[in-house]
């Protein structure tokens, strides 16, 4: 890697990249989420065998 | 490091369930989903089947190390065999489904975002998820080859290759923006008079 200047377009690649990830990271988690995983904790605790 | 540090030895008595760290990752799931799929949808269901997988794998995860790059794994495996799945029930171009299931850019004024997406849906999948892990979720390299279960200098060939791809791509597409923003601009003022386009 040599230290060549970033061109603006090479530039403005890295800040779309970041702002389509970040869309995403900054959306609300929708209920589905936390509803499964709370069914998941549920399932857990009515079969202890499957803890160890 | 006053008072956090010194209480190492009770903190650790009592073990964290890594289960319950879950939660703080499904921003970053699907985030990452998204750029696999390209499709809403598809993506949370992606996340849904992961987590479940997760939970009920928990123990092969090994506390302490790095809990998003195994989720990514698992994501990412799932995304595959759903994808090799779905190959062998209809035969669809890569091209075609991503056309169809291209989500709809988020219209907040960013015409190089939208363009940006556009381009970025027509990578090969082994080049987004470079991209995405390296570029957008900010993954070092090691840890996204290890995510993706191949060489450091894969991961960063794919990176490399994605990111010339997307110059050239969006090089093409800043043609179909202007286009676009012509017929957006032609609705708006078709209603008034239109404007010259036979230009001599």
């Amino acid at each position: 890697m040599t230290k060549k200047p970033k061109t603006t377009f090479e530039q403005q690649i890295e800040d779309n990249l970041r702002r389509v990830y970040q869309r995403t990271l900054e959306q609300e988690v929708p209920d589905r989420f936390s509803i499964l995983l709370q069914k998941l904790r549920e399932q857990d605790q009515e079969q202890p065998e499957q803890n160890q | 490091m006053s008072g956090r540090g010194q209480s190492n030895g009770a903190d650790c008595a009592k073990p964290k369930d890594p289960r319950d760290e879950l939660i703080d990752h499904l921003p970053a799931m699907r985030a990452f989903a998204l750029s696999l799929t390209r499709n809403g949808s598809a993506a949370d269901d992606l996340v849904q089947d992961s987590v479940v997988k997760a939970w009920k794998n928990m123990e092969s995860f090994t506390s302490g190390t790095n809990m998003r790059a195994w989720l990514f794994t698992i994501l990412r495996n799932t995304f595959y065999s759903d994808r090799r799945k779905a190959r062998r029930e209809v035969q669809d171009a890569d091209g075609n489904m991503a056309a169809t299931l291209s989500q709809k850019p988020e219209h907040d004024g960013k015409l190089a975002l939208a363009d940006f997406d556009a381009a970025f849906a027509k990578l090969p999948v082994e080049q987004r998820e470079a991209l995405i892990l390296v570029g957008g979720s900010g993954f070092s390299y090691e840890e996204a080859a290890q995510t993706c279960g191949v060489a450091v200098g894969t991961i960063k060939s794919r990176v490399n290759r994605g990111r010339n791809r997307l110059s050239e791509l969006m090089q093409i597409t800043d043609g179909d923006a202007l286009e676009l923003t012509d017929k957006a601009t032609m609705a708006v003022v078709s209603s008034a008079s239109l404007p010259q386009r036979f230009h001599s």
